[in-house]
This record gives structure tokens, sequence and C-alpha cells, in this order.
């Protein structure tokens, strides 16, 4: 199911969350909204799944060409997903599943024996198989994670929306359950956003960035696009780490630590190059990582291969040359 | 106590408590017991058996329980209005609620009785309509609830401020109805403050005394609460069979209190 987003503007009070937001979402694709928090990205989201509505006379969301815009959520056929899992405490893992299903008006809900079912297809899903009757606090967070993930899915949404999804987590279960929603969305093909302020999480996770900034969208892309071609200073410096140089007309130019090239101070070529020391060194992994102190007052991080630090026998203290223009 | 613990001063901390409990509880307690068993066996079947006594305490523990029932529900919509929703006087509201912690009973006794009585404001009004609310069983009720509402407020007001909006839009994307959402899932998690609450009331209502007398105009066998008789008692200097009624009093609220108790604990257990 395709989401448009078409001119949505929210403010609360005096405050503007959204400034006229549009925005195209694919069927099938799974989309990051990026930004730092204040941003509006998870009022946007709120706004697609019917939990808050745009100001009145302002855009409309189309699910699969069809306005929503007036459709309650309940109605809208959404999977939400909430940073802190929003688990029903009192209801076993199953209930929870189910909530969904057991509330719908009773011609349309399926008999006791198919919710079953569902609810163990769903357990399968999430490989949370057995734990059907824990209750949510005997279970880690990212068990409640994927329950509350479950319980989106079982009423068959057409759209699934994620607020925060690996916020709460540990940075180990953050990776696991990230890779693992990659390779579930793969296989379900489900059209899906979510919210996150990590870029790492969105370059690695999704198939376009929508990267978001003071009620705005700052640039959207393939996260290839985004990281490589950043449309504005604030892109660049929110999608990694970034070198920011000032030069003496007091212009900026961006680099990216593994895009320096750095040689011997005595190879120093005065018409790209920089010279400096090497303040900090640190190099346990594959890539070692080096905090230079330029001559000029300036700080530059660069990152190198092992390799080549090993080859060039760098140190802490070592004057070197680094090539910043090119 | 050979495990090391990390908080210090277990020991100290438990024997203060245990001794506190034992003066301003326990000891007072005991003496209240002992009194009572200056009396022998028959005189107490006779005195707890009387139909004076067990009218009285027919009436203490319905109208209790009757006034905490609706406590409970009335302070549930109150609780409801000043969470969740903003509106001007808000806060003045929020203060007039410990109200009746604060008043001295007696006032609140005279302020009821003049307010529903056959001749005051809303007595007449309520006379008219061929309800009486003062020196009958209704009077007593209208005591006990305005004492006990309090108690559920305070008790469901930080849980209902604690739940949060999520797990009410979680139900409402999932297509739940507002009165779903409250019927499975905001009142289950709201029982245990509610049941807590509830006790408080029925806890207070019992032994509640200044507030009750004036209003129910203490008709023997009709109108008269437990304490009241017990005040008898005293008045006529029979130590003995006050104290009596008092014990016989405490244990039948103990044993109430600790089976709510049980419920919660339940109930408690299964909403973890």
């Amino acid at each position: 199911m395709s989401i448009s987003i078409q001119s949505i503007r929210k403010t609360f009070g005096s405050y503007t969350a959204l400034e006229d937001i549009s925005l195209e979402i694919p069927n099938g694709s799974l989309t990051a909204l990026l930004g730092p928090s204040g941003s509006g990205k998870t009022t946007l989201l709120r706004i697609v799944a019917g939990l808050e509505f745009a100001d009145p006379g302002s855009g409309k969301i189309l699910f699969h060409g069809e306005d929503v815009s007036e459709i309650s959520t309940g109605k809208r056929g959404v999977g939400f997903v909430f940073q802190h899992y929003a688990l029903f405490r009192h209801m076993t893992v199953a209930e929870n599943i189910a909530f969904g299903l057991s509330v719908l008006p009773s011609g349309k809900r399926p008999s006791k024996h198919e919710i079953r079912d569902r609810v163990k297809e769903l357990l399968g899903l999430v490989k949370l198989e057995g734990l059907d009757k824990r209750r949510p606090h005997e279970l880690s967070g990212g068990q409640r994670q994927r329950v509350a993930l479950a319980r989106a899915l079982a009423i068959r949404p057409k759209v699934l929306l994620l607020d925060e999804p690996f916020g709460a987590l540990d940075a180990q279960v953050r990776k696991d359950l990230r890779r693992w929603l990659r390779q579930f969305h793969d296989e379900i093909g489900l059209t899906t956003i979510f919210v996150t302020h990590d870029q790492e999480e969105a370059l690695e996770l999704a198939d376009e960035v929508v990267v978001m900034r003071n009620a705005r969208i700052e640039q959207i892309g393939s996260p290839q696009a985004v990281y490589d071609t950043p449309r504005s200073p604030f892109v660049y410096e929110f999608l990694g780490n970034v070198n920011k140089l000032t030069d003496t007309s007091g212009s900026h130019q961006y680099i990216r630590p593994h895009e320096v090239e750095i040689r011997f101070a005595a190879e120093c070529d005065p018409s790209t190059d920089e010279l400096g020391t090497i303040q900090h060194l640190f190099s346990a992994g594959p890539v070692a990582s080096l905090s230079i102190r330029l001559d000029n007052g300036s700080f530059l991080d660069v990152e190198i291969s092992r390799k080549i630090l090993d080859e060039m026998c760098l140190d802490q203290k070592d004057r070197i040359a680094v090539k910043v223009r090119s | 106590m050979s495990k090391r613990r990390v908080i210090p001063g277990f020991g100290m901390s438990l024997g203060f408590s245990i001794t506190w409990l034992s003066l301003i509880i326990l000891i007072p307690l005991a003496a209240l017991f002992i009194k009572a068993a200056g009396l022998g066996w028959e005189e107490w079947r006779e005195l707890l058996g009387s139909p004076q006594v067990i009218a009285a305490a027919k009436l203490t523990f319905g109208a209790s329980a009757a006034a905490a029932t609706v406590s409970a529900v009335l302070g549930l919509l109150v609780t409801w209005v000043l969470v969740r929703y903003e509106f001007p006087g808000r806060r003045l509201l929020d203060a007039m609620i410990d109200l009746p912690f604060a008043l001295p009973t007696a006032v609140a006794g005279i302020t009821l009785c003049a307010i529903y009585a056959p001749n005051g404001w809303l007595g007449e009004i309520l006379a008219s309509l061929g309800i009486q609310a003062a020196y009958n069983w209704l009077g007593v009720f209208i005591a006990l609830t305005f004492i006990g509402f309090p108690f559920v407020v305070r008790t469901l007001q930080p849980v209902m401020a604690d739940m949060g909006k999520e797990i009410e839009e979680a139900a409402a994307t999932l297509g739940a109805g507002r009165w779903t959402v409250f019927r499975r899932v905001v009142f289950p998690l709201l029982v245990p403050a509610l049941i807590t609450g509830f006790t408080l009331a029925f806890a207070r209502a019992i032994g509640e005394y200044g507030s009750v007398i004036f209003i129910s105009g203490n008709l023997p066998m009709k109108t008269e609460i437990l304490p009241h008789l017990i005040i008898i008692q005293l008045e006529q200097y029979n130590y003995e069979a006050a104290a009596a009624i008092a014990t016989g009093m405490l244990v039948v609220s103990f044993s109430l209190l600790f089976l709510i108790n049980l419920l919660q604990r339940r109930i408690d257990w299964q909403n973890r």
C-alpha cells in the first residue's frame, strides 16, 4: 500500500511541528524518518497513523490513493509500534497479540480457534514460540518489542509504523533486532515507515531516508545518495562524522574522516596539504582513528586502515601531512 | 542476619519500627483486649448478640460498604476528570478533594445535617421528591461517602497519571473503541488502586463517628452506629462492655480488610 503525504501542516499552539510536508512512499518500501529531536518526525508518523490530526484545511494523507485524513486510527488499518512497547501488562503475550482481533465487532471477529492459530503463527513469525503464556514483565526488552510488533501485525495492517523501535534497547540487541527487522520486511513486504534519530540505523536499514529538521524535510533519497551527496551542511553533519574546515576566506568545507589522505610530513605538498600533529590515536579495531591537531589550530578526525597505520609506523605526537584540498 | 546488606541499618530501623508500632498500635490494642476480657463468656454473648448491637453492626458495616462502593465509582470519575482534562479551576478542585481530611468531623456532621435535614437546602428539595435524607440510613450513607471519597481519589490519582497515553493509543490503533479501551485496558490497570481506595474508605467509614451522629439522629435499632453504642457504654462507665463491642468491631473489620488484601494481592500478581 503506497502512502502519499500531501502538504501536511501541524501546529501545537504557537509551535509549528510540521511545515507543509509532502512525501510519497512507494508500496512495499522501508522508509526511515531521520532527524534530531524536535524535527517533527514523530509527529508526522503519528499523523499517518491517525493518532494526531493535521491542521484543518492543511493537506491530506492518502493510502493507495484513498484519502484517509478523516478516518480514525482504528479504521485506518495501521500497525503501530511504540518506542516503549506499550504492551498491556495485565494480559499474557497471547492476549496482547490477540487484542486487535478480539475487539473486532462480533460479525467480523474470528472464532476463538482461528485467533489462537493466528497468535501461534505470529509468535512463530517474530521468533517467540512458546512464550504465549508469559506476561510482559517476564520478557526482555527485545522480546517485548517483538511482541509489540506481532500485536501490530495481528490485524493484518496495510502499513507498519514504528516509532523509535529500537530506542529503548541495548546496543547489541539493537543491532540484532535491526538486522532481523530488515530481513523480516523483505519477507513480508509490508510498506513500513520508522522513525529514528540514529543515522547509522536509518542508513543501514532503510530503502529510503527522509532527513527532517525544524518541521521540514531536508532531503529525501537512498542511504547511499544522502550520505554521498548531502544537500545541505546539516545533512552532511547529521549523517555520520564529518570534519568542518574553514579556510582563510571564511568558507566551509566538509570532509569525512575516511576520505582524508595522510602522508609523512616530509612529503608535504603545501598546495594541497596542511601540517599537523597526532594528538590521539585509537587503533583497537579494523579501522584506526586519529585525532590530528593542525598547525592552524583546528582539529581533524581521520580514519585509516590498520594496514596503512602499521606501514607508516605512526604514533602519538608524530608530525604528519594531511591532504585537505584537491 | 549474617548476610551482608547493601543498605545499612536494617536491624536498627526494624527495631524502631516495631517499637513505634507497639507504642501507638499494639499496646493500646492489647489494653483493649485485656479490658474486654474482664467480661465473662456469657456476658460477651449477651452483649454482642443483643438486637441493638446487631442492628448497629448491620448499619455500620452495610452503610460503610455502600458508601465505599459509591466513593469508588464517583472517585474514579472525579480522578479521571482531574487527571485527563485541563480546565480552569482544576487546581482548586484538586485542593478541595482534601477538605474532608482536614475538616473536623463534627463540623462536617453538623454541616451535612443542616443541608440534608428536611428543612435544609438540599433536604427540602429531596423532601419534595419524597426522599428523606437525614435521620435515616441514607443520612448515614451520605456522611460516610463524604468522609471516604477523598481516599479513593488520592489513591487512584498517581496511578492514573503514571499510566500514560501510549497504551490507550496502542489499543486505539488496534481498532478498540473508547469504551472498549476503558473496559479492557484502562480499568483493569486501575483495579488494584481502586481496591486500595475502597479499602481505605471502607475502613475509615467503619470507625467514623463525628460526621455521622448528627445526621443519623441515633435512633436505637434504626440509625445507631456501632461507635455510638460504644460512646453510650462509656458514658455509663461501662468500660468492659465498650471494650467488648470495640473488640468485636475490630475482629470483623480486620477479617474484612484482610480478605480484601488477599483479593488485591491476587489481582496485583496477575497485573504485574
